[in-house]
């Protein structure tokens, strides 16, 4: 074997568990945690003057409060995540969860039991989610936001045609206990976002099929030549978005004990900022199940602050639009900081 | 010279080469990119694969790659006819392919990307894409891995993209050795290299090698070929215009080759 003296890059093992030159750059290093740490510390920093300025804010009832009216957003947050992760866009969830639940209140007034009336809602929500990905991968259509698009019409015309344009009330006591509280003052809704939330995160950090999301969504090209199925991957994210809005719809029929072509007007718009606020990446394969959760509680105490100061109603959309903004353009310059590294290390090695 | 492993069993390999392109043609509309190429490999060799820019090169490997089909002719690997559909089919038939892109995942850590789309993952009877990953045995052998092919870099729990151009070749060519079972392509494993980092990527190509794999190294660095090549096959034009022994002596008719002067 020819070995070439080269003993200036080539070392041993011993090398390998111990570097020597990671710490060259404190000053890029420290402004890297910081921007991924930053929608935590935001959220802390955004409670703790909240519980100055109001009295209200603090108090358990607010709280559970909060998290009461987070539970949707969070849901399908975490499935707009997934998609968000593959460089997609699911704009459908919306009218998703309008369709399931009234799907779900025509069902439970032909006289369906609880289970089947859930099963129902979430069997909805992720047809149409099938439906987006099914379309998307093999009607090779050149982004996810045509077929979402169409789909989010198409749902939302589906739901006002079912029901008339007008609420069902009336829904099984299993699912109207959801909105009710459960133990620890907390409602029954927030269990189930913790459910989906621990159910997710096991698929998605140790399952094979997590591992191939963050590949697909890092690089989509290199992923099809590594024989991943990146067709049936993409499928699958938009499947699950979809049963996160169907499961988002049980939530919300619950909450309101009805189902409303109405329901989940907007929620497209909240889901995808709560992901990006959360700091997860636009770019695709950045972020984790933890990002969209925190961005959702996030623009839950902004609505809620922002109620408790009286502060106009039409004021929130603003607020969140602008935080939007920062969100995004602190994940550029994250790209740019990582960038500078880069440039660094190579320069520390030759 | 380099070491065949013991295991190999040298009278089948003088028989037949690893990997054997027998008549290749391939066409993009009127353009005709491959026109009855034929080449052979044999296992602990290195094939350098020479022409100047459109010759046809990149058109040969990706067939053989699986990421264009052929129009005509025929691969076989131990001698035996093989069709490859698609990457996956060549990653399967123990052909790896380090791309001039490197496909590298920059979101993912080095151990990430060597085992992307093979992922240790158990129990065997789920379905591929539900087994649970066996994180702690990918790590393992990502680390004796590299210490054998002896790549250092600054950390292995680091995503890619904080990586310097040296250290993703080096990681791009070593995740070719994971799974490398016969045939590993190089598509200008040096370009855009500076000189020490050129060497560290030849060394891991010589180590490939001695592994006992047949290597195709496309490059344009004819101090390489002569180096490492033990065989030269020249294209132009999408047909081959010759083969040879490269050494010190030749290097210039394997130019005139290449540029048909």
């Amino acid at each position: 074997m020819p070995e070439t003296g080269n003993t200036g890059t080539t070392v041993g093992e011993a090398a390998l568990r111990a570097p020597k030159k990671q710490e060259a750059v404190p000053g890029l290093a420290l402004g890297l945690a910081l921007l991924s740490a930053g929608p935590v510390v935001i959220l802390a920093l955004l409670i703790v003057v909240l519980s100055f300025l109001s009295p209200y804010f603090l108090t358990g009832r607010n709280l559970s409060n909060i998290l009461a009216q987070t539970a949707v957003i969070s849901v399908v947050a975490m499935g707009q995540h997934l998609v968000i992760l593959t460089r997609g866009i699911d704009l459908s969830v919306g009218s998703n969860v309008a369709l399931a639940s009234v799907v779900g209140a025509l069902s439970f007034h032909a006289g369906a039991p609880a289970f089947l009336v859930i099963a129902v809602m979430v069997g909805c929500g992720a047809a149409v989610g099938a439906i987006n990905g099914l379309f998307y991968v093999f009607g090779r259509l050149p982004h996810p936001f045509i077929i979402t698009l169409a789909t989010l019409s198409i749902a939302k015309g589906l739901a006002l045609q079912l029901a008339d344009g007008r609420a069902i009330p009336g829904m099984p006591d299993a699912i109207d206990a959801l909105g009710r509280e459960a133990v620890w003052g907390l409602p029954g809704s927030v269990f189930v976002v913790a459910g989906v939330a621990a159910v997710l995160f096991v698929m998605a950090k140790t399952m094979v099929w997590g591992r191939w999301i963050y590949a697909v969504g890092g690089r989509p090209d290199a992923a099809v030549r590594m024989g991943i199925p990146v067709s049936w991957v993409l499928v699958s994210v938009y499947v699950i978005s979809g049963l996160c809005a169907g499961i988002g719809a049980v939530i919300l029929a619950g909450r309101t004990d009805a189902g409303s072509p109405l329901f989940g007007n907007l929620l497209e718009l909240d889901t995808i900022a709560a992901v990006i606020i959360g700091g997860a990446s636009f770019l695709g394969g950045r972020g984790h199940l933890g990002h969209a959760l925190i961005g959702a509680i996030m623009i839950g105490v902004i609505r809620n602050a922002l109620n408790l100061l009286n502060v106009n109603v039409f004021f929130q959309l603003i607020v969140i639009g602008v935080v939007i903004v920062i969100a995004v353009e602190s994940d550029v310059l994250r790209n740019y900081l990582e960038g500078r590294v880069r440039v660094m290390q190579a320069g520390r090695q030759s | 010279m380099s070491a065949v492993p013991a295991s190999v069993d040298h009278a089948a390999t003088a028989e037949h080469p690893v990997l054997a392109v027998r008549g290749a043609t391939k066409r993009f509309g009127s353009v005709v990119a491959l026109d009855d190429v034929s080449i052979e490999v044999r296992r602990g060799e290195i094939l350098g694969l020479l022409g100047d820019n459109g010759a046809g090169k990149s058109t040969l490997t990706k067939c053989i790659s699986g990421v264009h089909q052929l129009d005509a002719g025929a691969i076989l690997l131990d001698g035996a006819p093989t069709q490859i559909r698609s990457p996956a089919d060549a990653r399967f038939a123990g052909i790896e392919t380090v791309y001039q892109d490197l496909a590298l995942f920059d979101n993912l850590t080095p151990g990430q990307n060597f085992f992307a789309g093979r992922e240790l993952a158990g129990p065997q009877w789920l379905p591929r894409g539900m087994r649970f990953l066996q994180q702690r045995r990918m790590d393992a052998e990502t680390r004796i891995l590299l210490a054998n092919l002896k790549v250092t870099l600054p950390r292995l729990d680091a995503v890619v993209a904080m990586m310097s151009g040296g250290q993703r070749q080096a990681i791009a060519v070593a995740r070719s050795t994971v799974f490398a079972r016969k045939v590993v392509i190089l598509d200008e494993p040096t370009a855009a290299l500076g000189l020490r980092e050129s060497r560290q990527v030849l060394n891991l190509v010589a180590a490939l090698r001695d592994q006992g794999n047949a290597v195709i190294l496309i490059t344009h660095n004819m101090e390489h070929v002569v180096e490492l090549a033990d065989r030269a096959v020249v294209l132009r034009q999408g047909r081959k215009v010759g083969e040879l022994v490269p050494t010190k002596d030749n290097k210039q008719e394997l130019v005139s080759m290449i540029v048909g002067a």
